[in-house]
């Protein structure tokens, strides 16, 4: 397809400096792109919530971005600990997260949920001691 | 209102983002759980936190907030007015209680958003 552009970033589990750093990279990409406002702050946060998730949980993690005319898809592969129940994870106010994820203003159960009222597609899939792989889609042109 | 009157108001110390202090904000959110300041729909908002770390500067990058006091005496980071610095961002540093900065900016007219 004409005009597809596709970025990869490398995520480190528990490393709480550079948490952001790749949805700041992709925040930048969008705005040079002339993306839609709106659009870019519920994909951005929508990437941010996915990317505190990876370093708050996961020992690493890849986060693959492809842009096209169409859609902005980013796909968070991790190798961690994996999610046992998904659906008892996207309910708002369940969180397993760690007493330091908590200091850095995060782990109320709030980022899955919040994932999925941002993105205009969310798919989770996870196995339990390999991993978990996010995928959030974002429409450009009015299909959410 | 502009930040300049905010700035007078709480008697705040400008970290960075001194030049623009003529900006104005609509309406400020306080929180320490950035989760939360995750959730907000609005533009151009004022945060008040006393959770002084980078992922705050994060969170208001992502939520598109270019104005945030640090209460409780909070001391920010150099790290953390670099980032704040490469957003364009303005940082504040007030000595009083969350509540004590919200009650004095809520008084002199700041509003909620909800």
């Amino acid at each position: 397809m004409d005009n597809q552009m596709q970025f990869e970033y490398n995520v480190e589990g528990g490393n709480f400096t550079r948490a952001g750093y790749a949805s700041s990279q992709i925040k930048k990409i969008l705005k040079q792109l002339n993306v839609d406002i709106a659009i870019i702050k519920r994909t951005v946060v929508a990437a941010y919530e996915a990317e505190v998730n990876v370093v708050a949980h996961a020992y690493s993690g890849t986060i693959y971005v492809d842009i096209d005319t169409e859609a902005v898809k980013i796909k968070l592969v991790d190798e961690g600990p994996g999610i046992p129940d998904i659906d008892q994870a996207m309910e708002e106010g369940y969180s397993t997260a760690s007493s330091q994820v908590r200091e850095m203003g995060f782990g109320a159960g709030m980022g899955l949920p919040n994932m999925k009222k941002n993105a205009d597609k969310l798919e989770i899939s996870s196995e339990v001691e390999k991993g978990t792989t996010v995928e959030i889609t974002m429409f450009l042109n009015d299909k959410g | 209102m502009k930040i300049k009157e905010i700035v007078k108001i709480l008697d705040a110390r400008v970290v960075c983002g001194e030049d623009q202090l003529e900006q104005t904000i609509d309406v400020a959110f306080a929180s320490d759980l950035m989760s939360d300041v995750l959730t907000l729909k609005n533009d151009n908002v004022l945060l008040i936190t006393g959770l002084a770390n980078l992922q705050t500067i994060r969170t208001a990058e992502m939520s598109d907030i270019s104005c945030i006091i640090f209460a409780r005496n909070k001391k920010v980071s150099i790290e953390l007015i670099e980032l704040a610095r490469e957003n364009e961002m303005i940082v504040l540093e007030c000595r009083f209680s969350v509540f004590k900065t919200c009650g004095l900016l809520f008084t002199a007219g700041v509003k909620p958003i909800f």
